[in-house]
């Protein structure tokens, strides 16, 4: 029988509550693993679900310098979608999204799946051309994409100011209704519960402070809580990759660290029930099940890893969301945060063997390593258990900027600040 | 985050533009050495810590500035111009001494 069931539930009600198991055990580090993963986050997290389901490797530990799920798996706008124009991108965030379809009933954990469409205005002819030639390249892949007119989008979303007068006129919208959101903090517990329940340690509050080396390669790692050796270490540690990878002795990355901010106000009856992206600036919002508006714009731009920014991107992401929605003039801001982005050269994301031999590496999310986190888990387990790429992150080598076989959707060039 | 410009004084992060890691080195123009450009277009040290950048301030004066900046703290602990000190260089020249 499922842990977590309409019968379990009834079950535990009578008795009081009193006998659910914690999510995940709190053990003690072994003194070796075959896979050590640095990093408890969403992707260090889906990537030990799957080495264990997938590939039958459970003597693995997620290490986590914090508690679970506290740095970007906590902190994202909950966006999930497959709108991509480059086919290495379009193809693994397709396999995200499939995951995601099923991820609930696959956890036996309700992460909330909500596909309640992304949709992305256009303001401009140029720039609906634009997103016509990217919903082409979608549907030619498979995935859903289609346009719609401004009369369409009002109806959709009636307190968008489409008007004539808006500041940057709506012409049109490219729409993909399998996206939406999910429940972050779900994800994460959900896939450290399926990890655990299959044999997997999770260790928190135990950060990695250096590696231990034979050679050149990596045979462990030396922690706060005492060293630990394996057969295979695997990085996954967004914005704190360059500290991590100095630590091994790996100087320089293709890679930024940049604080992004996000908003939520306070909570609001039904107001908006998709995802919506604005084709002038950088904005998106979606609605919480709670009633918040959770919304974010830009990377504030300089490197960073505060996990706080700055007035300026505030300013900037209210004024876009008052020229999408005047009345939400009045609204107020409950909250807003930060959290600490690796910003790739490129704006794909890396997931490969080594640098160094027995590391495997997973970053360069840039801000939109949410949605992939099934995804990202999935590859990163199979490039570990198998010791090469899946077709699906076969593109996604640090060694791509080096040989020009850059995937640059935007077509921002090597700055990872525009991405 | 306020940056002291030299020639303005103390002025919101607003009116300055970020020109990213001031630690590239820039190969010549002619070079042909691939690793060179490599380095220069893609790796980037990235400290957290004290990190050596260029910013302009593109809302003032429009001097290109070398700033070191906490990227833990957003601390800023020195500010100078790109290429050494422009306003004395601008003295000395109009006091007929260059």
């Amino acid at each position: 029988m499922a842990e977590y069931s309409a019968l379990s539930l009834l079950a535990n009600a009578l008795k009081g509550n009193k006998d659910w198991k914690p999510a995940w055990r709190k053990p003690d580090p072994k003194a070796s693993y075959d896979v050590i993963i640095i990093g408890g986050g969403g992707h260090g997290l889906s990537t030990a679900y799957y080495l264990a389901k997938e590939h039958g490797i459970s003597n693995v530990a997620v290490l986590e310098k914090g508690w679970l799920g506290s740095g970007n798996v906590g902190r994202n706008t909950t966006a999930v979608r497959s709108n991509y124009l480059l086919p290495a991108n379009t193809r693994f965030y397709e396999h995200s999204m499939k995951l995601w379809e099923n991820l609930s009933h696959e956890l036996n954990y309700n992460v909330m799946f909500s596909q309640r469409g992304c949709l992305n205005l256009a303001h401009t002819p140029a720039q609906f051309d634009d997103y016509a030639r990217r919903g082409n390249a979608m549907r030619h892949l498979g995935v859903d994409a289609e346009l719609m007119t401004p009369a369409e989008i009002k109806r959709l979303i009636p307190a968008l100011d489409i008007s004539d007068r808006a500041r940057f006129p709506v012409v049109g919208g490219l729409m993909q209704r399998r996206a939406g959101t999910a429940r972050h903090d779900a994800v994460a517990w959900g896939y450290a519960r399926g990890a655990d329940r299959r044999g997997v340690d999770i260790i928190e509050n135990c950060e990695v402070t250096g590696f231990l080396r034979d050679g050149d390669r990596i045979t462990g790692v030396t922690t706060s809580r005492g060293d630990i050796r394996a057969k295979k270490v695997a990085v996954a540690v967004a914005g704190s990759t360059g500290r991590v990878m100095q630590l091994a002795g790996v100087e320089t990355m293709p890679i930024e660290s940049h604080v992004l901010q996000a908003f939520v106000t306070e909570s609001l009856k039904p107001f908006i029930d998709t995802v919506v992206t604005f084709g002038m600036g950088h904005f998106y919002m979606s609605q919480s099940d709670k009633g918040g508006l959770v919304y974010g714009g830009d990377i504030d731009g300089y490197n960073s890893y505060a996990q706080r920014g700055n007035l300026p991107i505030v300013d900037e992401v209210m004024s876009e969301m008052l020229a999408l929605f005047p009345g939400l003039a009045r609204v107020r801001m409950l909250r807003s945060w930060g959290g600490v982005c690796d910003m790739s050269m490129d704006g794909s994301p890396i997931i490969t063997t080594g640098p160094l031999p027995g590391m495997y590496l997973n970053c360069g999310w840039c801000y939109g390593g949410f949605k992939a986190t099934p995804a990202s888990g999935w590859c990163f387990a199979w490039t570990i258990a198998k010791d090469e790429p899946h077709d699906f992150n076969a593109a996604f080598t640090l060694d791509r900027f080096h040989r020009g076989l850059v995937i640059d959707d935007k077509g921002q060039g090597a700055n990872p600040r525009l991405h | 985050m306020l940056i002291t410009c030299p020639y303005c004084g103390p002025r919101d992060v607003i009116e300055f533009t970020y020109q990213g890691d001031g630690n590239r080195e820039r190969p010549d123009p002619a070079s042909q050495n691939f690793e060179a450009w490599n380095a220069y277009v893609y790796d980037r040290l990235n400290p957290a810590g004290d990190h050596n950048e260029i910013w302009q301030h593109s809302g003032g004066c429009r001097a290109h500035l070398r700033v070191v900046r906490n990227t833990l703290t957003h601390e800023i602990s020195s500010v100078a111009f790109v290429r050494g000190d422009h306003a004395s260089a601008a003295r000395r020249k109009a006091e007929g001494q260059s």
